[in-house]
């Protein structure tokens, strides 16, 4: 089991009312503006279970706005953010479906990624499924995400690219959608990787999608 | 941390001769591969929060969004300005600190999740309102706050500490543990005392539910987080005197794991079962959303 930090359960500092459906809905929403990095114009929230039916009233649906709008879990303005938004046209959907986890939510960036995470209790999260693919990303370390053609040797090319850095891995996940398919590789780190090591990793032949996911504070 | 249970945790405290929260700051400074002092600060960071939003929470009667709740703290405060509290001047501010932090929560208003929100006003209202009157140091809040972590820490390798995974035990419950440990520790009760504390408090919350009116952390949760302070007050003065847990610690927390994936998911942070579908409930709710 990874050791877990005492101040996961005597902190954050946060504005409420709720750990799980505040401060969560508010990390859940900047891990997924640190995974689709790109300047949005559009923004769809889809709350699951509890998310969906209570949401509201704790403030979930100001939290995931304010995250994916880059504010963190203590700025007072999340009381506010509706009368301080612009540019960025943003909607909610609410579901009921038993086979997500209670505190559930998709992240849905112009149309063209979906993120989705679980706040999964004390403003800690799980982003667990992105466009599809099974991720496990808490936010706690810095992430390598690449989706690529899946053949053999792509594991040793990416991690003998990271390895030249001197930096060290801690776990590496991998994800496929069929033999000689659509693959993806999460590659977490004890330090953060540069651009130059991204734009490498973007070289390898068959590589479409990278991006370095920087672990929240 | 890599301790998973209590007995574990008295194991290691009684071989190498040490407290909770000595285990817990070298734990914590290992882990972040920084000097103890550093873990200290951070804590004191904690710490300093927590006095911050009772500051607030005692100027403040603004209402949350509902209308219903922001004011109670004040009716605490108006009374005792002019008699005491039957039980003193512990009892009097642990409660008044207890609603004036939920009350700042449910305002959007800055606190510290201990270990969630919604159970913000338990741990600092026991720690901060005993220190004040039993005279206890800075250094001593923050052992308090350190063995609260590390009792918070191990039940939450457990079972996530949310009201839609275990009910209220996972959250009010889990935070009058906490400040049971907390207290106990900083009244010098040692390693069994503390652990002996935290079984007493939680054998005595199994099964609360959650079941929040409307869904806002408001009610009940705002005056549960005065009752469940008081909790931890009783749990520690228990053990303190040697009342011991018949059931260990370890066994009654995975009894409340238990409690919480027997209890019907209406009761489960989802507002659709308990005092949120009750007759005044739904009058409230109707009254809410025409607003």
């Amino acid at each position: 089991m990874e050791q877990k930090s005492v101040f996961s359960v005597i902190s954050p500092i946060m504005v409420g009312p709720s750990s799980s459906h505040t401060a969560g809905a508010v990390r859940l929403g900047l891990m997924a503006r640190n995974i689709y990095k790109d300047k949005f114009k559009k923004v769809k929230f889809v709350l699951y279970n509890s998310f969906a039916t209570t949401g509201f009233g704790h403030g979930t649906d100001k939290g995931l706005l304010a995250g994916v709008l880059g504010y963190s879990v203590d700025d007072v303005i999340i009381k506010n953010i509706f009368d301080i938004v612009e540019d960025v046209e943003y909607s909610y959907e609410y579901r009921q479906d038993i086979s997500r986890h209670p505190n559930s939510v998709d992240i849905i960036f112009d149309d063209k990624m979906t993120v989705s995470g679980d706040s999964v209790g004390a403003g800690e999260i799980r982003i667990n499924n992105i466009n599809g693919f099974a991720a496990n990303i808490d936010g706690s370390y810095h992430t390598l995400l690449l989706m690529y053609k899946d053949k053999p040797g792509m594991i040793s090319t990416v991690s003998d690219i990271i390895q030249k850095q001197k930096v060290n891995i801690a776990s590496l996940h991998c994800d496929r959608s069929s033999k000689g398919g659509v693959a993806s590789m999460y590659v977490a780190l004890d330090i953060p990787i540069g651009e130059d090591v991204v734009e490498q990793v973007k070289r390898i032949k068959d590589v479409f999608f990278v991006t370095n996911i920087r672990k929240l504070k | 941390m890599t301790i998973l249970s209590f007995s574990e945790l008295t194991e290691k405290c009684e071989k190498e001769n040490k407290a909770i929260y000595q285990i817990t700051q070298e734990e914590e400074a290992k882990l972040l591969e920084a000097e103890i002092d550093v873990v200290r600060l951070k804590v004191l960071e904690d710490l300093l929060a927590m006095k911050d939003s009772i500051k607030h929470g005692l100027k403040s009667t603004e209402k949350s969004i509902s209308g219903w709740c922001g004011d109670d703290c004040a009716k605490l405060a108006d009374k005792y300005a002019h008699s005491g509290a039957l039980f003193g001047r512990v009892f009097e501010k642990i409660t008044t600190y207890a609603l004036a932090t939920s009350e700042e929560n449910l305002r959007m208003g800055r606190i510290a999740a201990c270990p969630t929100a919604g159970s913000c006003g338990i741990v600092p209202s026991v720690i901060i309102a005993s220190a004040e009157e039993k005279k206890i140091s800075e250094a001593q809040q923050i052992n308090g706050l350190l063995t609260a972590g590390m009792v918070g820490l191990i039940i939450s390798n457990k079972v996530q500490l949310a009201g839609a995974v275990a009910g209220c035990q996972a959250e009010c419950g889990v935070a009058s543990a906490m400040a049971a440990a907390a207290l106990t520790q900083m009244l010098g009760g040692d390693v069994n005392t503390v652990i002996n504390a935290v079984a007493l408090a939680l054998k005595n919350i199994l099964g609360l539910t959650c079941d929040p009116v409307c869904g806002l952390v408001e009610v009940p949760c705002i005056k549960r987080n005065a009752f469940l302070a008081i909790h931890a007050v009783t749990a520690c003065e228990l053990a303190l005197c040697g009342v011991e847990s018949k059931i260990p610690a370890d066994e009654v927390v995975d009894t409340l794991k238990i409690t919480g994936q027997l209890m019907s998911p209406v009761l489960k942070e989802t507002s659709q079962g308990g005092l949120a579908k009750t007759k005044t409930a739904l009058e409230l709710e109707k009254v809410l959303f025409k607003k």
